[in-house]
Protein backbone atom coordinates (compact mmCIF):
# COMPACT_ATOMS: atom_id res chain seq x y z
CA UNK A 1 0.00 0.00 0.00
CA UNK A 2 1.12 3.54 -0.75
CA UNK A 3 -0.15 6.61 1.08
CA UNK A 4 -0.28 10.23 -0.09
CA UNK A 5 -1.10 13.51 1.57
CA UNK A 6 -2.17 16.64 -0.29
CA UNK A 7 -1.81 20.07 1.34
CA UNK A 8 -3.67 23.05 -0.06
CA UNK A 9 -5.69 26.07 0.87
CA UNK A 10 -9.48 26.13 0.81
CA UNK A 11 -10.55 26.91 -2.77
CA UNK A 12 -7.47 25.51 -4.54
CA UNK A 13 -9.06 22.15 -5.13
CA UNK A 14 -7.07 19.81 -2.87
CA UNK A 15 -10.06 17.58 -2.14
CA UNK A 16 -11.06 17.41 -5.81
CA UNK A 17 -7.42 16.63 -6.66
CA UNK A 18 -7.54 13.64 -4.30
CA UNK A 19 -10.77 12.41 -5.92
CA UNK A 20 -9.46 12.83 -9.47
CA UNK A 21 -6.23 11.06 -8.61
CA UNK A 22 -8.23 8.21 -7.06
CA UNK A 23 -10.39 7.95 -10.18
CA UNK A 24 -7.27 7.93 -12.39
CA UNK A 25 -5.58 5.21 -10.32
CA UNK A 26 -8.80 3.18 -10.29
CA UNK A 27 -8.76 3.28 -14.11
CA UNK A 28 -5.39 1.52 -13.90
CA UNK A 29 -6.82 -1.27 -11.74
CA UNK A 30 -5.68 -0.05 -8.32
CA UNK A 31 -7.70 -0.19 -5.11
CA UNK A 32 -8.10 3.41 -3.96
CA UNK A 33 -9.43 5.41 -1.06
CA UNK A 34 -9.43 9.24 -1.01
CA UNK A 35 -10.75 11.51 1.70
CA UNK A 36 -10.35 15.01 3.09
CA UNK A 37 -8.96 15.77 6.55
CA UNK A 38 -12.27 16.54 8.00
CA UNK A 39 -12.39 20.15 9.06
CA UNK A 40 -14.68 23.07 8.67
CA UNK A 41 -13.02 24.38 5.51
CA UNK A 42 -12.91 28.05 4.65
CA UNK A 43 -11.45 29.71 1.59
CA UNK A 44 -7.74 30.29 2.12
CA UNK A 45 -7.38 28.15 5.26
CA UNK A 46 -4.94 25.21 5.15
CA UNK A 47 -6.69 21.99 4.12
CA UNK A 48 -5.45 18.44 3.77
CA UNK A 49 -6.60 15.46 1.77
CA UNK A 50 -5.41 11.86 1.81
CA UNK A 51 -5.18 9.03 -0.65
CA UNK A 52 -4.34 5.35 -0.30
CA UNK A 53 -3.65 3.04 -3.20
CA UNK A 54 -2.97 -0.66 -3.23
CA UNK A 55 -3.11 -3.74 -5.39
CA UNK A 56 -5.29 -5.44 -2.75
CA UNK A 57 -8.23 -4.36 -0.59
CA UNK A 58 -7.69 -1.27 1.61
CA UNK A 59 -8.85 -1.91 5.17
CA UNK A 60 -7.42 1.07 7.06
CA UNK A 61 -9.99 3.77 7.80
CA UNK A 62 -8.03 6.40 9.65
CA UNK A 63 -5.95 9.42 8.69
CA UNK A 64 -2.64 9.04 6.86
CA UNK A 65 0.10 9.93 9.35
CA UNK A 66 3.16 8.48 7.55
CA UNK A 67 2.75 9.30 3.86
CA UNK A 68 5.06 8.09 1.10
CA UNK A 69 4.35 11.13 -1.08
CA UNK A 70 3.25 14.73 -0.59
CA UNK A 71 1.63 17.19 -2.96
CA UNK A 72 1.71 20.83 -1.82
CA UNK A 73 -0.62 23.15 -3.73
CA UNK A 74 0.57 26.42 -2.19
CA UNK A 75 4.26 27.28 -1.62
CA UNK A 76 3.45 29.41 1.44
CA UNK A 77 2.26 26.27 3.22
CA UNK A 78 5.83 24.99 3.38
CA UNK A 79 6.49 27.60 6.07
CA UNK A 80 2.95 27.84 7.47
CA UNK A 81 2.38 24.19 8.43
CA UNK A 82 4.63 21.23 9.11
CA UNK A 83 3.96 19.70 5.71
CA UNK A 84 6.62 17.00 6.05
CA UNK A 85 5.28 15.70 9.39
CA UNK A 86 5.51 11.92 9.28
CA UNK A 87 6.77 11.83 5.67
CA UNK A 88 8.80 8.66 5.22
CA UNK A 89 12.58 9.16 4.76
CA UNK A 90 13.28 9.42 1.03
CA UNK A 91 9.63 10.22 0.35
CA UNK A 92 8.65 12.59 -2.42
CA UNK A 93 7.34 16.17 -2.31
CA UNK A 94 5.80 17.91 -5.29
CA UNK A 95 5.39 21.65 -4.64
CA UNK A 96 3.41 24.11 -6.69
CA UNK A 97 6.04 26.86 -6.77
CA UNK A 98 7.85 29.34 -8.98
CA UNK A 99 11.15 28.18 -7.52
CA UNK A 100 13.31 25.33 -8.78
CA UNK A 101 13.67 22.31 -6.47
CA UNK A 102 17.12 23.66 -5.55
CA UNK A 103 15.26 26.51 -3.87
CA UNK A 104 14.22 24.03 -1.14
CA UNK A 105 17.64 22.81 0.07
CA UNK A 106 16.45 21.68 3.52
CA UNK A 107 13.71 19.54 2.02
CA UNK A 108 15.93 18.31 -0.81
CA UNK A 109 18.48 17.00 1.72
CA UNK A 110 15.96 14.54 3.14
CA UNK A 111 13.39 13.97 0.43
CA UNK A 112 12.90 13.83 -3.35
CA UNK A 113 11.68 17.30 -4.29
CA UNK A 114 10.02 18.46 -7.49
CA UNK A 115 8.38 21.77 -8.35
CA UNK A 116 6.05 23.10 -11.01
CA UNK A 117 4.63 26.59 -11.44
CA UNK A 118 1.08 25.28 -11.60
CA UNK A 119 -0.33 28.65 -10.57
CA UNK A 120 1.05 30.29 -13.71
CA UNK A 121 -0.11 27.39 -15.89
CA UNK A 122 -3.62 27.39 -14.39
CA UNK A 123 -3.88 31.16 -14.86
CA UNK A 124 -2.86 30.99 -18.49
CA UNK A 125 -5.56 28.36 -19.06
CA UNK A 126 -8.16 30.57 -17.38
CA UNK A 127 -8.61 28.31 -14.32
CA UNK A 128 -9.59 30.37 -11.29
CA UNK A 129 -8.58 34.00 -10.91
CA UNK A 130 -5.23 35.78 -11.06
CA UNK A 131 -5.01 35.91 -7.26
CA UNK A 132 -6.59 32.48 -6.74
CA UNK A 133 -5.71 30.11 -9.56
CA UNK A 134 -7.23 26.63 -9.27
CA UNK A 135 -4.15 24.47 -9.57
CA UNK A 136 -5.48 20.99 -8.83
CA UNK A 137 -5.67 19.60 -12.36
CA UNK A 138 -2.31 21.07 -13.38
CA UNK A 139 -0.54 19.64 -10.34
CA UNK A 140 -1.96 16.18 -11.09
CA UNK A 141 -0.37 16.29 -14.53
CA UNK A 142 2.92 17.16 -12.88
CA UNK A 143 2.42 14.40 -10.32
CA UNK A 144 1.90 11.82 -13.06
CA UNK A 145 5.17 12.85 -14.69
CA UNK A 146 7.18 13.10 -11.46
CA UNK A 147 5.91 10.07 -9.58
CA UNK A 148 5.34 7.56 -12.36
CA UNK A 149 2.57 6.14 -10.14
CA UNK A 150 -0.13 6.95 -12.65
CA UNK A 151 -0.12 7.80 -16.34
CA UNK A 152 -0.86 11.28 -17.66
CA UNK A 153 -3.47 9.70 -19.92
CA UNK A 154 -5.38 8.29 -16.93
CA UNK A 155 -5.28 11.72 -15.25
CA UNK A 156 -6.68 13.33 -18.41
CA UNK A 157 -9.35 10.63 -18.73
CA UNK A 158 -10.43 11.17 -15.11
CA UNK A 159 -10.64 14.93 -15.71
CA UNK A 160 -12.68 14.33 -18.87
CA UNK A 161 -15.13 12.16 -16.95
CA UNK A 162 -15.46 14.06 -13.68
CA UNK A 163 -14.72 17.75 -14.39
CA UNK A 164 -17.67 19.30 -16.16
CA UNK A 165 -16.47 22.94 -16.01
CA UNK A 166 -13.79 24.01 -18.56
CA UNK A 167 -12.86 20.38 -19.15
CA UNK A 168 -10.53 21.00 -22.10
CA UNK A 169 -8.67 23.80 -20.31
CA UNK A 170 -8.12 21.56 -17.29
CA UNK A 171 -6.77 18.76 -19.48
CA UNK A 172 -4.49 21.18 -21.32
CA UNK A 173 -3.18 22.52 -17.98
CA UNK A 174 -2.44 18.97 -16.77
CA UNK A 175 -0.52 18.21 -19.96
CA UNK A 176 1.49 21.43 -19.81
CA UNK A 177 2.38 20.88 -16.14
CA UNK A 178 3.50 17.32 -16.90
CA UNK A 179 6.02 18.73 -19.36
CA UNK A 180 7.07 21.58 -17.06
CA UNK A 181 7.71 19.75 -13.77
CA UNK A 182 11.31 20.05 -12.53
CA UNK A 183 13.14 17.72 -10.21
CA UNK A 184 16.70 17.77 -8.90
CA UNK A 185 19.01 16.19 -11.48
CA UNK A 186 15.92 15.18 -13.40
CA UNK A 187 15.48 12.19 -11.06
CA UNK A 188 12.35 10.09 -11.18
CA UNK A 189 10.87 11.87 -14.16
CA UNK A 190 8.78 9.31 -15.95
CA UNK A 191 7.01 11.49 -18.48
CA UNK B 1 -20.56 -0.44 -13.55
CA UNK B 2 -17.84 0.46 -11.05
CA UNK B 3 -17.39 4.10 -10.06
CA UNK B 4 -15.26 5.90 -7.48
CA UNK B 5 -17.83 7.70 -5.32
CA UNK B 6 -18.22 9.03 -1.78
CA UNK B 7 -20.40 7.18 0.73
CA UNK B 8 -23.03 9.91 0.61
CA UNK B 9 -23.45 9.38 -3.13
CA UNK B 10 -23.53 5.60 -2.62
CA UNK B 11 -26.71 6.29 -0.63
CA UNK B 12 -28.09 8.57 -3.37
CA UNK B 13 -27.41 5.94 -6.05
CA UNK B 14 -29.05 3.28 -3.89
CA UNK B 15 -32.16 5.40 -3.43
CA UNK B 16 -32.32 6.07 -7.18
CA UNK B 17 -31.97 2.35 -7.95
CA UNK B 18 -34.72 1.60 -5.40
CA UNK B 19 -37.00 4.06 -7.25
CA UNK B 20 -38.06 5.97 -4.15
CA UNK B 21 -41.22 7.92 -4.91
CA UNK B 22 -41.18 10.64 -2.25
CA UNK B 23 -38.05 12.17 -0.72
CA UNK B 24 -38.23 14.86 1.92
CA UNK B 25 -35.21 16.26 3.73
CA UNK B 26 -33.54 19.18 5.43
CA UNK B 27 -29.79 19.69 4.91
CA UNK B 28 -27.22 19.08 7.65
CA UNK B 29 -23.48 18.40 7.55
CA UNK B 30 -22.21 15.75 6.79
CA UNK B 31 -25.37 14.36 5.21
CA UNK B 32 -26.21 17.20 2.78
CA UNK B 33 -24.52 15.63 -0.26
CA UNK B 34 -27.03 12.74 -0.16
CA UNK B 35 -30.11 14.87 -0.67
CA UNK B 36 -28.27 17.41 -2.84
CA UNK B 37 -27.55 14.61 -5.33
CA UNK B 38 -31.09 13.22 -4.98
CA UNK B 39 -32.63 16.64 -5.63
CA UNK B 40 -30.56 16.87 -8.82
CA UNK B 41 -31.67 13.36 -9.81
CA UNK B 42 -35.29 14.44 -9.28
CA UNK B 43 -34.79 17.73 -11.14
CA UNK B 44 -33.20 16.22 -14.25
CA UNK B 45 -35.57 13.27 -14.43
CA UNK B 46 -33.17 10.44 -13.56
CA UNK B 47 -35.40 9.76 -10.55
CA UNK B 48 -39.08 10.55 -11.16
CA UNK B 49 -39.79 11.17 -7.48
CA UNK B 50 -41.39 14.06 -5.63
CA UNK B 51 -38.76 15.98 -3.65
CA UNK B 52 -40.36 17.89 -0.78
CA UNK B 53 -38.33 20.72 0.73
CA UNK B 54 -39.24 21.41 4.34
CA UNK B 55 -38.25 23.78 7.12
CA UNK B 56 -36.96 21.21 9.63
CA UNK B 57 -36.10 17.56 10.14
CA UNK B 58 -39.25 17.08 12.19
CA UNK B 59 -41.24 18.15 9.12
CA UNK B 60 -39.10 16.00 6.83
CA UNK B 61 -40.03 12.88 8.77
CA UNK B 62 -43.66 14.04 8.99
CA UNK B 63 -43.74 14.37 5.19
CA UNK B 64 -42.24 10.88 4.80
CA UNK B 65 -44.85 9.50 7.19
CA UNK B 66 -47.69 11.11 5.25
CA UNK B 67 -46.40 9.81 1.93
CA UNK B 68 -45.75 6.36 3.38
CA UNK B 69 -49.31 6.11 4.72
CA UNK B 70 -50.46 6.89 1.19
CA UNK B 71 -48.61 3.77 0.08
CA UNK B 72 -45.51 5.08 -1.67
CA UNK B 73 -41.80 4.35 -1.13
CA UNK B 74 -40.21 7.15 0.91
CA UNK B 75 -36.71 8.21 1.92
CA UNK B 76 -34.95 10.83 3.98
CA UNK B 77 -31.47 11.41 5.36
CA UNK B 78 -30.14 13.27 8.34
CA UNK B 79 -27.47 13.47 11.01
CA UNK B 80 -26.92 14.31 14.66
CA UNK B 81 -29.04 17.30 15.81
CA UNK B 82 -31.35 16.75 12.84
CA UNK B 83 -32.03 13.17 13.89
CA UNK B 84 -32.66 14.31 17.46
CA UNK B 85 -35.20 16.88 16.23
CA UNK B 86 -37.00 14.01 14.44
CA UNK B 87 -37.26 11.94 17.61
CA UNK B 88 -41.02 12.27 18.13
CA UNK B 89 -41.72 11.44 14.48
CA UNK B 90 -39.41 8.39 14.60
CA UNK B 91 -41.76 6.81 17.13
CA UNK B 92 -44.67 7.72 14.87
CA UNK B 93 -43.18 6.03 11.80
CA UNK B 94 -42.39 2.86 13.74
CA UNK B 95 -45.62 2.69 15.76
CA UNK B 96 -47.55 3.46 12.56
CA UNK B 97 -45.75 0.48 10.97
CA UNK B 98 -44.51 2.59 8.06
CA UNK B 99 -41.58 1.33 5.97
CA UNK B 100 -39.77 4.67 5.72
CA UNK B 101 -36.05 4.31 4.95
CA UNK B 102 -33.59 6.85 6.33
CA UNK B 103 -29.83 7.25 6.14
CA UNK B 104 -28.21 8.62 9.27
CA UNK B 105 -24.65 9.83 9.03
CA UNK B 106 -23.23 9.20 12.49
CA UNK B 107 -22.17 12.61 13.82
CA UNK B 108 -21.48 13.62 17.40
CA UNK B 109 -24.18 15.36 19.39
CA UNK B 110 -23.55 18.93 20.61
CA UNK B 111 -22.37 20.55 22.76
CA UNK B 112 -19.38 20.66 22.32
CA UNK B 113 -20.23 21.51 18.76
CA UNK B 114 -18.77 18.84 16.50
CA UNK B 115 -19.47 17.57 12.98
CA UNK B 116 -17.34 14.42 13.22
CA UNK B 117 -18.26 10.78 13.60
CA UNK B 118 -19.72 9.33 16.80
CA UNK B 119 -22.61 6.89 17.22
CA UNK B 120 -24.55 8.65 19.96
CA UNK B 121 -27.07 10.21 17.57
CA UNK B 122 -28.39 6.92 16.18
CA UNK B 123 -27.94 4.90 19.37
CA UNK B 124 -29.96 7.41 21.37
CA UNK B 125 -32.85 6.50 19.02
CA UNK B 126 -32.53 2.86 20.11
CA UNK B 127 -36.02 2.54 21.57
CA UNK B 128 -37.95 4.28 18.79
CA UNK B 129 -38.70 0.98 17.02
CA UNK B 130 -36.49 1.49 13.97
CA UNK B 131 -34.40 -1.31 12.50
CA UNK B 132 -30.77 -0.12 12.58
CA UNK B 133 -28.06 -1.32 10.17
CA UNK B 134 -24.43 -0.10 10.48
CA UNK B 135 -22.15 -0.11 7.41
CA UNK B 136 -18.42 -0.63 7.00
CA UNK B 137 -17.59 0.53 3.43
CA UNK B 138 -19.23 2.35 0.53
CA UNK B 139 -20.19 -0.85 -1.30
CA UNK B 140 -22.02 -2.05 1.79
CA UNK B 141 -23.68 1.38 1.99
CA UNK B 142 -25.11 1.13 -1.52
CA UNK B 143 -26.18 -2.51 -1.13
CA UNK B 144 -27.77 -1.85 2.27
CA UNK B 145 -29.65 1.19 0.97
CA UNK B 146 -31.48 -0.88 -1.66
CA UNK B 147 -31.99 -3.85 0.68
CA UNK B 148 -33.43 -1.58 3.39
CA UNK B 149 -36.52 -0.82 1.30
CA UNK B 150 -37.20 -4.52 0.72
CA UNK B 151 -36.71 -5.33 4.40
CA UNK B 152 -38.80 -2.39 5.61
CA UNK B 153 -41.70 -3.15 3.28
CA UNK B 154 -41.66 -6.88 4.14
CA UNK B 155 -42.10 -6.30 7.89
CA UNK B 156 -43.82 -2.88 7.86
CA UNK B 157 -41.13 -1.25 9.95
CA UNK B 158 -38.86 1.72 9.24
CA UNK B 159 -35.15 1.15 8.62
CA UNK B 160 -32.27 3.42 9.54
CA UNK B 161 -29.05 2.68 7.69
CA UNK B 162 -26.11 4.19 9.46
CA UNK B 163 -22.71 5.27 8.17
CA UNK B 164 -19.77 7.07 9.76
CA UNK B 165 -19.34 10.77 9.13
CA UNK B 166 -16.43 11.46 6.78
CA UNK B 167 -14.76 8.02 7.08
CA UNK B 168 -17.59 6.89 4.78
CA UNK B 169 -19.73 9.91 3.95
CA UNK B 170 -16.88 11.90 2.35
CA UNK B 171 -14.51 9.06 1.43
CA UNK B 172 -14.19 8.19 -2.26
CA UNK B 173 -13.73 4.54 -3.16
CA UNK B 174 -14.83 2.17 -5.93
CA UNK B 175 -18.43 1.00 -5.74
CA UNK B 176 -20.07 -1.52 -8.03
CA UNK B 177 -23.37 0.03 -9.07
CA UNK B 178 -25.87 -2.67 -10.14
CA UNK B 179 -27.98 -2.43 -13.28
CA UNK B 180 -31.40 -0.88 -12.84
CA UNK B 181 -33.13 -3.85 -14.49
CA UNK B 182 -31.58 -6.27 -11.98
CA UNK B 183 -32.57 -4.07 -9.04
CA UNK B 184 -36.12 -3.76 -10.43
CA UNK B 185 -36.44 -7.56 -10.34
CA UNK B 186 -35.10 -7.64 -6.78
CA UNK B 187 -37.27 -4.76 -5.58
CA UNK B 188 -40.61 -4.31 -7.38
CA UNK B 189 -42.86 -1.31 -6.73
CA UNK B 190 -44.15 -1.09 -3.16
CA UNK B 191 -47.51 -2.77 -2.56
CA UNK B 192 -48.79 -1.39 0.74
CA UNK B 193 -51.06 -3.77 2.63
CA UNK B 194 -53.08 -0.80 3.96
CA UNK B 195 -53.01 2.77 2.71
CA UNK B 196 -54.86 6.07 2.62
CA UNK B 197 -57.20 5.65 -0.33
CA UNK B 198 -60.21 7.86 -1.02
CA UNK B 199 -61.97 4.94 -2.69
CA UNK B 200 -61.46 2.69 0.33
CA UNK B 201 -61.61 5.01 3.33
CA UNK B 202 -59.99 3.96 6.60
CA UNK B 203 -58.85 5.75 9.73
CA UNK B 204 -55.16 5.72 10.65
CA UNK B 205 -53.66 6.72 13.98
CA UNK B 206 -56.93 6.46 15.90
CA UNK B 207 -57.09 6.43 19.70
CA UNK B 208 -55.70 3.17 21.09
CA UNK B 209 -57.04 2.78 24.60
CA UNK B 210 -55.60 0.40 27.22
CA UNK B 211 -57.56 -2.55 25.86
CA UNK B 212 -55.82 -2.19 22.45
CA UNK B 213 -52.42 -0.55 22.87
CA UNK B 214 -50.56 -3.50 24.36
CA UNK B 215 -51.41 -5.81 21.45
CA UNK B 216 -50.20 -3.18 18.99
CA UNK B 217 -46.86 -3.12 20.83
CA UNK B 218 -46.69 -6.92 20.87
CA UNK B 219 -47.19 -7.00 17.08
CA UNK B 220 -44.48 -4.39 16.68
CA UNK B 221 -42.17 -6.57 18.76
CA UNK B 222 -43.07 -9.67 16.71
CA UNK B 223 -42.35 -7.78 13.48
CA UNK B 224 -38.97 -6.76 14.90
CA UNK B 225 -38.15 -10.37 15.74
CA UNK B 226 -39.23 -11.44 12.27
CA UNK B 227 -36.99 -8.76 10.75
CA UNK B 228 -33.84 -10.79 11.48
CA UNK B 229 -34.97 -13.78 9.38
CA UNK B 230 -36.35 -11.50 6.68
CA UNK B 231 -33.02 -9.67 6.57
CA UNK B 232 -31.31 -13.04 5.97
CA UNK B 233 -33.69 -13.80 3.10
CA UNK B 234 -33.22 -10.34 1.57
CA UNK B 235 -29.44 -10.73 1.80
CA UNK B 236 -29.57 -14.24 0.35
CA UNK B 237 -31.49 -13.00 -2.68
CA UNK B 238 -29.13 -10.02 -3.07
CA UNK B 239 -26.17 -12.35 -2.76
CA UNK B 240 -27.49 -14.63 -5.51
CA UNK B 241 -28.01 -11.72 -7.87
CA UNK B 242 -25.05 -9.53 -7.04
CA UNK B 243 -22.57 -11.79 -5.23
CA UNK B 244 -22.27 -9.84 -1.97
CA UNK B 245 -23.51 -10.67 1.55
CA UNK B 246 -22.64 -9.10 4.89
CA UNK B 247 -24.69 -10.80 7.64
CA UNK B 248 -26.53 -9.35 10.64
CA UNK B 249 -23.32 -10.19 12.47
CA UNK B 250 -20.07 -11.40 10.92
CA UNK B 251 -17.46 -13.39 12.85
CA UNK B 252 -13.98 -12.84 11.37
CA UNK B 253 -11.08 -15.16 12.26
CA UNK B 254 -12.68 -16.13 15.58
CA UNK B 255 -11.68 -19.80 15.35
CA UNK B 256 -9.63 -20.73 18.48
CA UNK B 257 -9.50 -17.02 19.42
CA UNK B 258 -8.63 -16.03 22.99
CA UNK B 259 -9.68 -12.41 22.52
CA UNK B 260 -12.44 -11.28 20.19
CA UNK B 261 -13.09 -7.64 19.34
CA UNK B 262 -16.71 -6.60 18.86
CA UNK B 263 -17.01 -3.74 16.38
CA UNK B 264 -19.40 -1.71 14.27
CA UNK B 265 -19.05 0.88 11.49
CA UNK B 266 -15.67 1.70 9.94
CA UNK B 267 -13.80 0.69 13.10
CA UNK B 268 -14.51 -2.86 11.88
CA UNK B 269 -12.41 -2.32 8.78
CA UNK B 270 -9.37 -1.00 10.64
CA UNK B 271 -9.86 -3.79 13.22
CA UNK B 272 -9.68 -6.42 10.44
CA UNK B 273 -6.27 -4.98 9.55
CA UNK B 274 -5.15 -5.27 13.18
CA UNK B 275 -6.51 -8.83 13.49
CA UNK B 276 -4.67 -9.89 10.30
CA UNK B 277 -1.43 -8.35 11.61
CA UNK B 278 -1.72 -10.00 15.02
CA UNK B 279 -2.69 -13.37 13.54
CA UNK B 280 0.42 -13.17 11.36
CA UNK B 281 2.39 -12.85 14.63
CA UNK B 282 0.62 -15.90 16.05
CA UNK B 283 -1.74 -14.06 18.40
CA UNK B 284 -5.11 -15.75 18.73
CA UNK B 285 -7.44 -12.81 18.09
CA UNK B 286 -10.52 -12.28 15.96
CA UNK B 287 -13.49 -9.99 15.67
CA UNK B 288 -17.26 -10.03 15.45
CA UNK B 289 -18.85 -7.22 13.45
CA UNK B 290 -22.32 -6.14 14.46
CA UNK B 291 -24.22 -4.79 11.46
CA UNK B 292 -27.72 -5.11 12.86
CA UNK B 293 -28.22 -3.29 16.16
CA UNK B 294 -32.04 -3.42 16.15
CA UNK B 295 -33.42 -6.01 16.29
CA UNK B 296 -30.43 -7.05 18.41
CA UNK B 297 -29.20 -10.45 17.16
CA UNK B 298 -28.89 -11.80 20.70
CA UNK B 299 -28.93 -15.54 19.99
CA UNK B 300 -26.36 -15.24 17.19
CA UNK B 301 -24.02 -13.17 19.32
CA UNK B 302 -24.30 -15.71 22.14
CA UNK B 303 -23.36 -18.51 19.75
CA UNK B 304 -20.50 -16.49 18.25
CA UNK B 305 -19.00 -15.51 21.61
CA UNK B 306 -19.80 -18.47 23.94
CA UNK B 307 -16.60 -20.00 25.25
CA UNK B 308 -14.35 -17.13 24.08
CA UNK B 309 -12.16 -16.26 27.08
CA UNK B 310 -12.25 -12.47 26.61
CA UNK B 311 -14.34 -10.08 24.55
CA UNK B 312 -13.22 -6.49 23.87
CA UNK B 313 -16.11 -4.28 22.75
CA UNK B 314 -15.14 -1.11 20.87
CA UNK B 315 -17.72 1.63 21.38
CA UNK B 316 -17.60 4.96 19.53
CA UNK B 317 -20.38 6.18 21.80
CA UNK B 318 -21.20 6.58 25.46
CA UNK B 319 -24.24 6.25 27.68
CA UNK B 320 -23.16 8.74 30.35
CA UNK B 321 -23.37 7.19 33.79
CA UNK B 322 -22.98 3.68 32.39
CA UNK B 323 -20.64 2.62 29.58
CA UNK B 324 -20.40 2.16 25.82
CA UNK B 325 -23.78 1.13 24.48
CA UNK B 326 -22.75 -1.94 22.47
CA UNK B 327 -20.90 -3.18 25.58
CA UNK B 328 -24.00 -2.64 27.68
CA UNK B 329 -26.15 -4.57 25.20
CA UNK B 330 -23.63 -7.41 25.02
CA UNK B 331 -23.35 -7.78 28.80
CA UNK B 332 -27.13 -8.27 28.86
CA UNK B 333 -27.05 -10.67 25.89
CA UNK B 334 -24.30 -12.86 27.37
CA UNK B 335 -25.68 -12.95 30.92
CA UNK B 336 -27.75 -16.08 30.29
CA UNK B 337 -24.78 -18.16 29.12
CA UNK B 338 -23.67 -20.75 31.63
CA UNK B 339 -20.86 -19.18 33.68
CA UNK B 340 -18.14 -21.51 32.34
CA UNK B 341 -18.86 -20.38 28.77
CA UNK B 342 -19.49 -16.70 29.53
CA UNK B 343 -16.65 -14.47 28.26
CA UNK B 344 -14.99 -11.79 30.34
CA UNK B 345 -16.00 -8.49 28.76
CA UNK B 346 -13.97 -5.29 28.47
CA UNK B 347 -15.93 -2.27 27.23
CA UNK B 348 -13.65 0.26 25.52
CA UNK B 349 -14.77 3.81 24.78
CA UNK B 350 -12.81 5.14 21.79
CA UNK B 351 -12.96 7.66 18.94
CA UNK B 352 -15.65 9.96 20.36
CA UNK B 353 -16.41 13.10 18.35
CA UNK B 354 -14.37 11.81 15.40
CA UNK B 355 -11.09 11.23 17.26
CA UNK B 356 -9.09 9.05 14.87
CA UNK B 357 -9.22 5.31 15.62
CA UNK B 358 -5.91 3.95 14.36
CA UNK B 359 -4.42 0.45 14.46
CA UNK B 360 -2.55 1.64 17.58
CA UNK B 361 -5.83 2.54 19.32
CA UNK B 362 -7.24 -0.92 18.64
CA UNK B 363 -3.91 -2.55 19.49
CA UNK B 364 -3.94 -0.89 22.90
CA UNK B 365 -7.42 -2.30 23.60
CA UNK B 366 -6.22 -5.78 22.64
CA UNK B 367 -3.10 -5.47 24.79
CA UNK B 368 -5.06 -4.36 27.84
CA UNK B 369 -7.53 -7.22 27.44
CA UNK B 370 -4.66 -9.67 26.96
CA UNK B 371 -3.00 -8.50 30.19
CA UNK B 372 -6.29 -8.72 32.10
CA UNK B 373 -6.92 -12.22 30.74
CA UNK B 374 -3.40 -13.40 31.64
CA UNK B 375 -3.81 -12.06 35.19
CA UNK B 376 -7.33 -13.50 35.49
CA UNK B 377 -8.56 -9.98 36.31
CA UNK B 378 -12.12 -8.77 35.91
CA UNK B 379 -12.34 -5.35 34.23
CA UNK B 380 -11.84 -2.58 36.79
CA UNK B 381 -14.63 -0.50 35.24
CA UNK B 382 -17.48 -0.95 32.76
CA UNK B 383 -16.04 1.91 30.67
CA UNK B 384 -12.36 1.71 29.73
CA UNK B 385 -11.27 4.88 27.89
CA UNK B 386 -8.52 4.59 25.29
CA UNK B 387 -6.90 7.45 23.38
CA UNK B 388 -7.71 10.15 25.95
CA UNK B 389 -5.21 12.97 26.53
CA UNK B 390 -3.65 12.98 29.99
Amino acid sequence: MRELRIHGRGGQGAVVASKLLAAALFREGKSVQAFPAFGVERRGAPVTAFLRLSDGPILLRCEVTHPDDLIVLDPTLVQAVDVTAGLKPGGSILICSERDPAGYPELAARFRVATVDAGDIAQRHGLGSRTQPIVNTAILGAFAAFSGLVSLESICAAIAEDVSYRTEANIAAAREAAAAVKSLNGEALHA
Amino acid sequence: MKKVIVGNHAVSWGVQLARAEVISAYPITPQTQIVEELSEMCADGRLPARFIKVESEHSAMAACIGASVAGVRTFTATSSQGLLLMHEMLHYAAGGRLPVVMADINRAVAPGWNIWTDQNDSLSQRDTGWIQLYCENNQEVLDTTVQSFKLAEAVDLPVMLVLDAFYLSHTSEPVDIPDQADVDTFLPKREARLKLDVNDPRAFGALSPPDMYMELRLRQQEAMEQALEVFDAVEAEWGERFGRRYGAIEPYRTEDAEIVLVTSGTVTSTARYVVDERRARGEKVGLVKIKMFRPFPTARLRRALAGIPRVAVLDRNLSPGRSGIFAEELRAALYDLEPARRPGLDGYVIGLGGRDVTPDTIGECLDRSRAALAAGRAPEREDLWVGVKP
